[in-house]
């Protein structure tokens, strides 16, 4: 690699591997040693928190794995994980680890189709899921799926009409394992020793904005590494609690969920259903949270609609604390100076607004709260900060186990994803993108060579894909997706996703796609999010009968042409791109969705596949016609297929003024 | 709960076309004979006859105002018929109160939902626990010692049906504010919290889309053939009656005019007439 280029480094020192405690299993173990009464998981079920403490975690991974070995698991076979946060897969994954198999965890919504990918792409020979949805997807495909043999799941709920001689339910498994372990007693630790830290741990597919996903191979001493060095730097420790509801597939959850929890000897709970996440949030009150922005939006949005709708005194008070927070709640986190009537004033509203409402939310107790994998707003950003949460940004990926860049406490900035974790080297290439070096680094993308060596330079540095910068404080701060990032046909700098994320801050914008590589202005497409421009409209007596009325009322463009505006607005004051406003725009008539493939099971945008499908609509906003009629296919949450089909208006934004006023 | 009836229903609901190999598994639980009831002159039934077996699916099916509800009435001690007798568990009864006929194990939902609507989903659902709550007020007054326990108890078997019925999400949620939807499957835990051996639903589907009726119908075959409990119910919808019953039997005007599998049921003149009308000769 070229010396002349900057690399930027933490100061901390990484962590070492522990040759004793190289693996998860062998982790679970110390925790047994180390702590063996302290609590480990927790689920909801049945209404109550029932939890388990580490013994106990260590004797029901125990169990599984000797079940698991007696239906005929050995060395290097990947076993499918599929389903929500259970403890019970969370255990699996353990036991996979121990005798020395794959745990390959797969999303729990994907589609039979994509499923069917991954487990002929690995290989799978062993698939334990949480219950009969997954069963039936798997059941589909299972004749196209040669190398798949057995099915293991954790509900019985609705199985008992099901007679093929493959399934099993994990109980008859753990059962299984009780034999299997007193005839053979010492089969799970020799099993267990057999382990090394370069093994591979797990592999992670990619969601995949482009392509196929690609399987990411993570050896323990990665992850292991990795976990404990961001632990290092956030001081996460034992007493610490998290709640595990992101898919187990992603890196975030099964660093945060599993890894440092093994790592670090830390609680991990799971809720009792998706639907009930923030009930068992507030109950729970976590110290350690992770969650995608548009998690943070989402309980932003829902608060200001309950404020909106409360009495008036309330509402005055919520607006007159928030507006102290606004301006005295950041610095107080950050430990800075304040004046002694702002501090008072700070503390009289925490009594009365912050205190309460952060205890609604579930966020009283939060010594760490993260938001990774996309921009966030700032405002939402500040939001969550001025109530004295300790929200921060961190940059990673799979690739690299999850943690590149973390904000430090009191270096919390809204625009960077701060500096390096321990151990982790960062360099912006000539072309702008952003590459790093770290303990954390995967082995490989499994049967990939190619894409591996594309990502992965002999050296060790791994291309991120993202551009950046890294400022002079040693902060990093990220653009776009370098491959995004294009110009207009009048060779101004263009980055879709910067101006999408600000059209994104908009709560009534749900997603929005901009064009504009190589064309002669910037156009967007607009996805309206349906609780909040609802709301909007109730409350301003508009009648609408579904999304798609909704998405063609004239007042609803005025409404967003107002917030394109005002991003216009931004975008003018930011040197390089203020020649990419936008020019025209339309709202699209139908949400966009992961089973139509239009975004990642992140909920990414698949930007490529959008242009693709909607080809019509994009000519259509490059052309003069202010309308477009359009058919498109839409995918029901059963897998039926329709049709849709919409005559949509496109707007001309007039930005004359905006210009003249440059 | 009630896992002892289980097996043997669930290899007899698979097959459900011979009615004699039927009635060589099943056990009658419910036998009505020769019912009349009459409200002054008007005649709700009239010499109605017919039996429910044991793990079963039974369906009464008939156009408005053929005395289906008033049958379930019947059945539930909340009307007294005037002639006839009705056979339960082989006892045979006349006139009983609803309040014995729940304590004898016959639940119901009903037509229009009659939940608290100012309690929550839990508290309603603890309400079907009510009659199995042994202790007096003076233990539930102190909320200590063994009424406690008993509450314990109690709510644990509410929980599991909570969890049957997935409804954790609205288990602190006021019924007032819920949807229709969600109140019908809130009465339909009310009446599994209750444990019983005979469910009554009377028209558990009305009113609902279609995602609302695949999930009830769901819940009642998942009732059915998990706790073998025995379901009558009443239904306008004859897609789900035919897909979910074993046997149904059609009333109109008060008179039994079939009973049978669906598929007979179906190609009866009699019950065609009754649903799409004759023209008078």
């Amino acid at each position: 690699m070229a010396q002349t280029r900057k690399i930027v480094t933490s100061d901390k020192v990484s962590a070492t591997l522990d040759r004793e405690f190289d693996t998860f299993p062998k982790l679970l173990e110390r925790n047994v040693i180390k702590r063996p009464k302290r609590t480990a998981m927790r689920e909801k079920d049945f209404g109550i928190w029932q939890s388990w403490n580490w013994e106990e975690v260590s004797l029901q991974v125990k169990l599984i794995a000797c079940g698991l070995a007696s239906l005929g698991l050995s060395r290097g076979d990947p076993v499918a994980i599929i389903g929500d946060n259970r403890p019970r897969l969370y255990w699996t994954i353990a036991a996979v680890q121990a005798l020395g198999g794959i745990p390959i965890p797969m999303y729990q919504d994907a589609v039979a189709d994509e499923i069917k990918f991954l487990l002929g792409h690995a290989l799978v020979r062993f698939a334990v899921v949480e219950d009969q949805e997954q069963i039936d997807k798997l059941l589909s495909v299972f004749d196209d799926c040669p190398n798949l043999e057995f099915i293991v799941y954790d509900q019985p709920r609705g199985m008992r009409n099901y007679i093929e001689p493959y399934l099993y339910h994990i109980e008859d498994v753990i059962n299984k394992g009780k034999e299997f372990n007193k005839s053979k007693s010492s089969f799970f630790s020799d099993e267990v020793s057999k382990g090394k830290g370069t093994d591979t741990a797990i592999i992670l597919y990619t969601s995949g904005t482009t392509g196929e996903p690609k399987g990411v191979v993570l050896t323990h001493e990665a992850i292991y590494l990795t976990s404990v060095n961001a632990a290092d730097q956030e001081a996460i420790n034992e007493n610490d609690e998290c709640l595990a509801y992101l898919p187990m597939a992603w890196a975030g959850d099964h660093v945060l969920s599993y890894a440092q929890s093994y790592a670090v000897g830390f609680c991990v709970s799971c809720p009792e259903s998706s639907e009930t996440l923030l009930n068992d949030l507030r109950e729970l009150g976590p110290t350690y949270f992770f969650a995608p922005p548009r998690i943070y939006e989402n309980v932003l949005t829902s608060v200001m609609i309950r404020i909106a709708d409360s009495s008036k005194v309330k509402r005055k008070m919520f607006d007159f604390f928030m507006n102290v927070a606004r301006r005295n709640g950041s610095d107080i986190l950050d430990k800075k100076q304040v004046s002694v009537i702002n501090r008072l004033l700070y503390f009289l509203g925490e009594i009365i607004v912050y205190g309460p409402l952060k205890n609604t939310l579930g966020l009283s107790r939060i010594r760490n709260a993260y938001t990774a994998g996309e921009a966030i707003g700032p405002d939402i950003f500040r939001f969550y900060r001025s109530l004295g949460i300790n929200l921060k940004q961190l940059y990673g990926s799979t690739e690299a186990s999850v943690f590149i860049t973390a904000q430090p406490n009191g270096e919390v900035k809204p625009d960077t994803v701060g500096v390096p974790t321990p151990g982790v080297e960062i360099t912006v290439s000539d072309k702008g993108e952003v590459m790093f070096r770290s303990p954390g680094v995967f082995k490989e993308y499994f049967k990939n060579p190619e894409a591996t060596l594309e990502t992965k330079t002999p050296d060790g540095w791994v291309r991120t894909g993202d551009a950046g910068l890294v400022g002079d404080d040693g902060h990093l701060r990220i653009i776009d997706r370098a491959k995004d990032v294009g110009r207009l046909s009048d060779a101004t700098l263009f980055a879709p996703k910067f101006i999408e994320n600000k059209l994104k801050f908009f709560s009534h914008i749900k997603e929005a796609v901009a064009f504009g590589d190589k064309r002669e202005f910037c156009a967007v497409i607009v996805n309206i999010d349906l609780e909040a421009v609802g709301n909007w409209a109730e409350r301003n007596g508009i009648t609408y009968s579904s999304y798609q009325e909704l998405a063609s009322l004239p007042r609803i463009y005025d409404l967003i042409q107002e917030e394109i505006e005002q991003v216009n607005d931004e975008l003018s004051k930011e040197a390089d791109l203020a020649g990419a406003q936008i020019k025209r725009f339309l709202i699209l008539h139908k949400e966009l969705h992961a089973d139509d493939g239009e975004l990642t099971r992140t909920r990414k945008i698949k930007r490529g596949f959008i242009a693709e499908k909607y080809n019509l609509l994009v000519d259509a906003l490059y052309a003069e016609d202010d309308h477009c009629k359009i058919t498109t296919e839409l995918t029901f949450e059963d897998g039926r297929k329709g049709m849709v089909s919409a005559d949509l208006i496109i707007r001309t934004i007039n930005n004359s003024n905006k210009l003249a006023a440059e | 709960m009630n896992e002892t009836a289980a097996p043997s229903n669930e290899e007899t609901n698979k097959n459900g076309s011979s009615d004699l190999e039927k009635n060589t598994t099943f056990e009658t639980l419910l036998e009505v004979h020769n019912i009349s009831l009459s409200f002054g002159g008007v005649h709700a039934l009239d010499e109605v006859s017919f039996d429910i077996r044991k793990g079963e699916i039974r369906a009464i099916i008939g156009p408005n105002g053929a005395g289906k509800s008033s049958m379930l009435n019947v059945i539930n001690g909340f009307y007294h018929p005037q002639k006839g007798s009705i056979t339960y568990k082989g006892n045979e009864r006349k006139k009983m109160s609803p309040q014995v006929a729940a304590s004898q194990g016959i639940a119901r939902t009903f037509q229009n939902i009659a939940l608290f609507r100012g309690m929550t989903t839990l508290d309603n659902i603890m309400t079907g626990r009510n009659l199995k709550m042994k202790k007096g007020i003076f233990w539930q007054m102190l909320h200590w010692g063994p009424a406690r326990n008993e509450e314990i108890h109690h709510r644990e078997i509410a929980e599991h049906v909570i969890d049957f019925l997935e409804i954790e999400p609205i288990r602190k949620t006021p019924v007032g504010r819920l949807p229709y939807g969600l109140q019908k499957r809130v009465e339909l835990g009310r009446a599994l919290a209750a444990q019983p051996d005979l469910l009554l639903l009377d028209e558990p589907m009305a009113g609902m889309n279609v995602e609302e009726k695949e999930d009830m119908c769901r819940f009642i075959i998942d009732v059915n053939e998990e706790f073998g409990t025995t379901i009558a119910l009443i239904e306008h919808d004859m897609g789900v009656v035919m897909d979910l019953s074993d046997r149904v039997v059609v009333l109109n005007y008060g008179k039994k005019i079939a009973d049978g599998t669906p598929d007979f049921v179906r190609a009866d003149q009699g019950v065609v007439d009754a649903y799409l009308g004759v023209s008078e000769k």
